[in-house]
């Protein structure tokens, strides 16, 4: 198995500062947002490597940046062993960017209302130039939908059949690498199931290999292969999905799965996590969770702790075993 | 048994469009006792939020009841209208929706909203009513009440917010709580505490509790019993381990099998085939039945009896039952 997305040291800060003038009459400094930070992991080709975490963990700006729509302040992404931000042939960045595609949560606010799904459908290839002849009744079908959908338009459709469109999209330009970003979040139990599958079904017919990002521990426990937890942009963990299941390391990690509502839990009591994420502007010194961690040491408030290998598993912890 | 806070009785909601009259909730019949919460399920347009409306008297226009009646300790409440209803509503009924910011006045700090809803309902002074009013925020875990009693909503996290906005459905000392999707748009860790309130506030004041919410887990811990709905119909209502686990309308068990916890260890998650009918396109006899395999010719013609409020378990002319169960 060889990795197809090797992604080293990203970064990603945002400037949230107020306008320059706002900022000399309040006198506020410089606000600066670490929205990733440091993070290197890789996906193995025709593999599921979801990422978790709540919302603010850096999650999206990840996805957008391995799909080429938010550069990186720095680090590199890897694809095929091109790096994207150093490569000078523009042929062969070309030909990497149509290999990855993006898929977003809300099936209706990205597809235009006013195309026919048919033009949704062709655009990633008719921009290339490509031949659109048939093919979004043939992608149609792929995705259990039928060809002759192809000359309505989206509200015409249920929201899971919309996100079938947003698939079928994504395929039109032939893809190896599908970036997904809550592709179920939007949608109904029944209607998951049915996208999922399709999901499933595509990655074994197609060969793709799929960055999934969910905050449904559930829905990334049947899907994933390999998971990186997220805390306030950093990876505090990554295993094998049945690791992290079995024994996960990261006191955040034993957070999420303790607090995640369970459907055979019936009447559960238990004591509820404390506190909120903090502020990612001015994210806490030492180990960014130790203001909830239930564990923490004094180390934990002055030293940021490394991503070290446990085994099977990557863990950012001082006192993880 | 006592009356129960809430009888809900053969409610029927319609609209009026030009493609004909639409029927979001449909001859829906339900009971909740004090103290108890009961969980409402169902896929989106299924008409959830539709019937709590209906409940609290907040059909926006052009939906309105048509008949059925909505009882409130025994009292019928959904002819009041206006200044009555209004009050009805504060001292009786409190509410708790996915956004926080809909029952929150950008405007005035918490504190003000807080008193403003207690004197108007609760028959106390000014100091007594800024009194209650940190002791509110703080039954609901804000720090510092008594300082954050001056801050105004923007100044809260999302999180702290919904916190506020169960304190303000709280103040009044209401009897019924409807909350629809009240941690839908949280993050776990805080949707856990939030639930965790929920339950608490429930016991421990004796609030019944309507709970809206797609979600499952949600469901399981913290419900007594579950309504599930289908096309504006009550398709299963029952205690929630036995719905869950032993469901007896087809769509129960369907929706449940669909879940991935469910399918664990299995390659494929189970679907239901199709999707839930539109109202304005909803098919002959048991609106269901194009998406269930155990549909039978009488399922075509006519629906199933709906379920009324004491007896019986699901809306169908198959149900599930153990045995079936065993065999399949
Ligand atoms: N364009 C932007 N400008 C400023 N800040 C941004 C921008 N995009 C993201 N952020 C911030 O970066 C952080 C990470 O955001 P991101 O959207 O990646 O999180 P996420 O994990 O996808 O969260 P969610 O689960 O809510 O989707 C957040 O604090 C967010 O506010
Ligand atoms: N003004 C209207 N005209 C026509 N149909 C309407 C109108 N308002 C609501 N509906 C329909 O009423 C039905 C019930 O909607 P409701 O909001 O109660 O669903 P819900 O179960 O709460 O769904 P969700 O999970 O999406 O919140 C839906 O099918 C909706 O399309
Ligand atoms: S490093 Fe310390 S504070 Fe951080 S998770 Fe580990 S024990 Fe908790
Ligand atoms: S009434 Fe018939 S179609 Fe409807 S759920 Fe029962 S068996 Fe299925
Ligand atoms: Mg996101
Ligand atoms: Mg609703």
């Amino acid at each position: 198995m060889s990795a197809i997305v090797k992604v080293s040291d990203l970064t990603r800060i945002f400037d949230v500062s107020k306008p320059w003038l706002n900022r000399v009459i309040e006198r506020s400094p410089r606000a600066l947002l670490t929205a990733v930070s440091e993070v290197s992991f890789e996906i193995e080709e025709n593999s599921v490597y979801a990422l978790v975490g709540e919302s603010g963990s850096g999650k999206s700006t990840i996805g957008k940046i391995i799909v080429g729509l938010v550069p990186p302040s720095e680090g590199h992404v890897e694809v095929d062993g091109v790096d994207l931000a150093t490569e000078t042939d523009a042929e062969k960045i070309e030909s990497i960017r149509s290999e990855i595609q993006m898929i977003f949560q809300d099936p209706y606010a990205s597809l235009n209302p006013r195309w026919t799904v048919r033009d949704i459908i062709a655009e990633p290839v008719a921009v290339r130039g490509g031949k659109t002849d048939g093919l979004a009744e043939r992608l149609l079908e792929q995705v259990g939908l039928s060809g002759a959908d192809a000359g309505k338009y989206p509200h015409e459709f249920s929201g899971g059949q919309r996100q079938r469109i947003c698939i079928a999209r994504a395929l039109a330009a032939g893809p190896r690498i599908i970036v997904c970003d809550e592709p179920t979040s939007a949608l109904d139990v029944s209607v998951q199931s049915q996208v999922l599958n399709l999901m499933s079904d595509l990655r074994e017919e197609l060969g793709l290999t799929y960055l999934f990002i969910s905050h449904d521990l559930t829905v990334v426990h049947h899907m994933a292969d390999k998971i990186g937890v997220l805390y306030l942009g950093g990876l505090v963990e990554e295993a094998p999905r049945d690791r992290l299941f079995d024994d996960p390391k990261h006191p955040y990690t034993q957070m999420l799965f303790d607090a995640a509502p369970r459907m055979d839990a019936f009447g559960r009591e238990v004591e509820p996590p404390k506190g909120e994420i903090p502020d990612a502007i001015n994210p806490p010194p030492g180990c960014p969770y130790h203001p909830r961690c239930p564990i923490a040491v004094d180390r934990c408030r002055k030293e940021r702790p490394e991503l070290r290998r446990l085994g099977e598993t990557r863990v950012a912890c001082h006192l993880a075993e | 048994m006592s009356t129960p806070v809430l009888s809900v009785r053969d409610l029927v909601v319609e609209i009026p469009t030009r493609r004909g009259v639409l029927r979001p909730v449909n001859q829906v019949s339900y009971d909740i006792h004090a103290g108890e919460i009961l969980g409402v399920v169902g896929e989106s347009g299924a008409g959830k939020s539709m019937t709590g409306n209906a409940v609290i008297g907040l059909l926006d226009r052009p939906a309105r009841i048509v008949s059925g009646e909505v009882l409130l300790g025994g009292e019928p409440v959904h002819q009041l209208k206006g200044e009555r209803l209004r009050k009805l509503r504060g001292r009786k009924m409190g509410m708790i929706f996915q956004d926080p910011l809909t029952s929150l006045n950008p405007l005035l700090t918490v504190g003000e909203q807080l008193t403003e809803t207690i004197t108007e309902h609760l028959d106390v002074g000014q100091s007594e009513a800024r009194r209650r009013a940190i002791a509110a925020l703080d039954e609901v875990g804000i720090p510092a009440a008594s300082q954050r009693i001056g801050s105004y909503p923007h100044e809260f996290s999302g999180g702290m917010r919904q916190r506020v906005v169960i304190a303000l459905a709280l103040c009044a000392e209401p009897d019924l709580v409807i909350a629809d999707e009240p941690t839908t748009a949280l993050d776990v860790s805080v949707q856990a505490q939030i639930v965790a309130l929920l339950k608490r506030l429930c016991r421990e004041k004796g609030v019944a509790v309507m709970l809206v919410t797609h979600d499952m887990g949600v469901i399981a811990e913290a419900a007594d019993r579950v309504a599930v709905m289908y096309a504006g119909r009550l398709a299963e209502l029952g205690p929630v381990r036995e719905v869950i686990t032993n469901a007896r309308h087809p769509y129960t068990a369907g929706l449940m099998a669909s879940t991935p916890l469910a399918s664990r260890g299995q390659k494929r998650l189970r679907q239901i085939p199709g999707a839930m009918p539109r109202l304005d396109n909803l098919p002959a006899g048991c609106a269901f039945h194009p998406r269930c395999d155990r549909a039978e010719a009488a399922c075509r013609q006519d629906p199933p009896p709906s379920l009324s409020a004491c007896d019986g378990r699901a809306a169908c002319w198959f149900p599930l039952t153990d045995k079936t169960k065993a065999t399949a």
